[in-house]
C-alpha cells in the first residue's frame, strides 16, 4: 500500500470515490474522521512529551530535597524579571497561535499568516532572552556538572550547586530545543498557509502544530515557578 | 472537528479572556513569590501553575470542546507522571542517604596559601 505514508498530497491510486478534497486519504470514511484520528495521534505524542519532561521534573524534585540549601542559593542566580518576561512572551505566543488556528477555521488566509509570523517572532524573542541568560551564566561559571566554576558559594565544595545547574541547563535546554523545532514547524506551516493550502475544510497541520506549541508553553508554565520563583 | 468554529467571534473573545486570565495569574504568582510564606510558597507557585496549565489545555488546546478521548489521553499522561513522582518520593523518603554509586566525598578543608604542609599521616612516622 503506497499510501500508508502520510503524504497528504498524493492522489491516492485507488480512487477514493468519496470526496473531492485532495487531502482526503482513502482509508478514512470522512474528513472529520481523518481529522479526529490525527488529533488522537497528536495527543498520544503530547502525552509522551509530558512523560519526557516529567522524568526531569521528578529528578529535579529529588535533588531539591537532597540539597535544599544549595538549591535555594542557586535559585538566586536566576533573574526573575527575565523569567517573567519569557513567560509573558510565551503566553502571548500561545494566544497568537490559537488565533491563527481560528483564522484557518474561518478561511482567513492573510490573518493566519500574520498570526503565524507573530508566533514565530515571540519564539525568537524567547530564545533571544534565553541566549542572554545562558551567556551570563557561563560568564559567572554557573555551568552544569564538573564545568561548574563559580566562586563564593555559601557551602563550599558541595555538589548541590553543580547539580542545580545541570538540571537547569538540561530542562531549559530541552525546552529551548522544542522552541527551535516549533519555529521550524511554524515557518513551514506559514509558507504553506501563504500558498493557500489551508481552509475551513482542511487545516489539520495548523491545528496539530498549534497543540504542540501550547504544550511547549504549558511546560514553561511549570518550569518558570520551579526555577525562577521558589526560594 | 471541534464545534466552536460556528461562532468565531465568541471563540476570539474566549481566547482573549483566557490570555488575560493567564497574564493576571502570572502577575499573581510573581507577586506571591516576593512574600515569604515559608513552605507555602511552593504550594502557591505550583497551584497557580496548574490553574494556568488547565486554562491552556481547556481553551487554547480545545480540550473543553474536543472529543473526550483526547482528554483521557492527556489525563493519562499526567496520571502516570503523578504515579512516577509519588513512588520516587516514597522511595527517597524511606532511605537514609541517597548517593550515586560513583559518589566520592570532596575534601572539606583546603590548605591555606603559605601555610605549612600538613603533617604526615601517623602511619609514616613509624620507622
Amino acid at each position: 500500500m503506497s499510501s500508508s505514508t502520510v503524504d497528504l498530497h498524493s492522489h491516492d491510486p485507488h480512487g477514493s470515490g468519496h470526496g473531492e478534497d485532495p487531502h482526503h486519504q482513502h482509508h478514512f470514511a470522512t474528513m472529520a474522521q481523518q481529522a479526529d484520528t490525527t488529533k488522537i495521534g497528536m495527543w498520544l505524542f503530547l502525552a509522551t512529551e509530558v512523560l519526557l519532561f516529567g522524568g526531569l521534573f521528578v529528578g529535579f524534585g529529588l535533588m531539591q530535597s537532597r540539597y535544599p540549601k544549595e538549591f535555594v542559593e542557586a535559585h538566586h542566580h536566576l533573574q526573575r524579571s527575565l523569567g517573567a518576561l519569557n513567560t509573558i512572551v510565551l503566553l502571548f505566543s500561545s494566544w497568537t497561535m490559537v488565533m491563527g488556528v481560528l483564522a484557518a477555521q474561518t478561511n482567513q488566509r492573510k490573518k493566519l499568516v500574520v498570526f503565524l509570523i507573530l508566533t514565530i517572532l515571540c519564539a525568537c524573542i524567547f530564545l533571544g532572552v534565553k541566549y542572554f541568560e545562558y551567556s551570563h551564566k557561563f560568564e559567572e561559571g554557573l555551568q552544569p556538572g564538573h564545568w561548574y566554576s563559580h566562586h563564593g558559594d555559601a557551602i563550599p565544595n558541595s555538589h548541590g550547586y553543580a547539580t542545580f545547574f545541570s538540571f537547569y541547563f538540561m530542562m531549559t535546554g530541552l525546552h529551548g530545543i522544542h522552541i527551535l523545532v516549533g519555529i521550524i514547524l511554524l515557518g513551514w506551516i506559514a509558507v504553506r498557509a501563504n500558498r493557500g493550502e489551508f481552509s475551513r475544510a482542511y487545516y489539520t497541520p495548523v491545528d496539530l502544530i498549534g497543540l504542540y506549541w501550547h504544550l511547549v508553553d504549558l511546560i514553561w508554565i511549570y518550569l518558570f515557578p520551579l526555577y525562577y520563583l521558589i526560594s | 472537528m471541534s464545534t466552536h468554529t460556528e461562532n468565531p467571534r465568541a471563540a476570539a473573545k474566549l481566547y482573549a479572556k483566557t490570555l488575560v486570565a493567564l497574564l493576571i495569574l502570572t502577575v499573581i504568582t510573581v507577586f506571591a513569590a516576593g512574600i515569604d510564606f515559608g513552605s507555602g510558597n511552593v504550594v502557591i507557585a505550583l497551584t497557580v501553575a496548574s490553574i494556568k496549565a488547565t486554562l491552556v489545555a481547556l481553551f487554547f488546546m480545545h480540550l473543553r470542546s474536543e472529543k473526550p478521548v483526547n482528554a483521557v489521553i492527556a489525563c493519562a499522561g499526567f496520571l502516570f507522571l503523578g504515579l512516577f513522582l509519588m513512588f520516587c518520593f516514597i522511595d527517597a523518603d524511606s532511605r537514609d542517604n541517597l548517593q550515586p554509586v560513583n559518589w566520592k566525598p570532596m575534601p572539606v578543608t583546603l590548605p591555606a596559601a603559605g601555610a605549612p604542609a600538613p603533617a604526615a599521616p601517623p602511619a609514616a612516622e613509624h620507622h
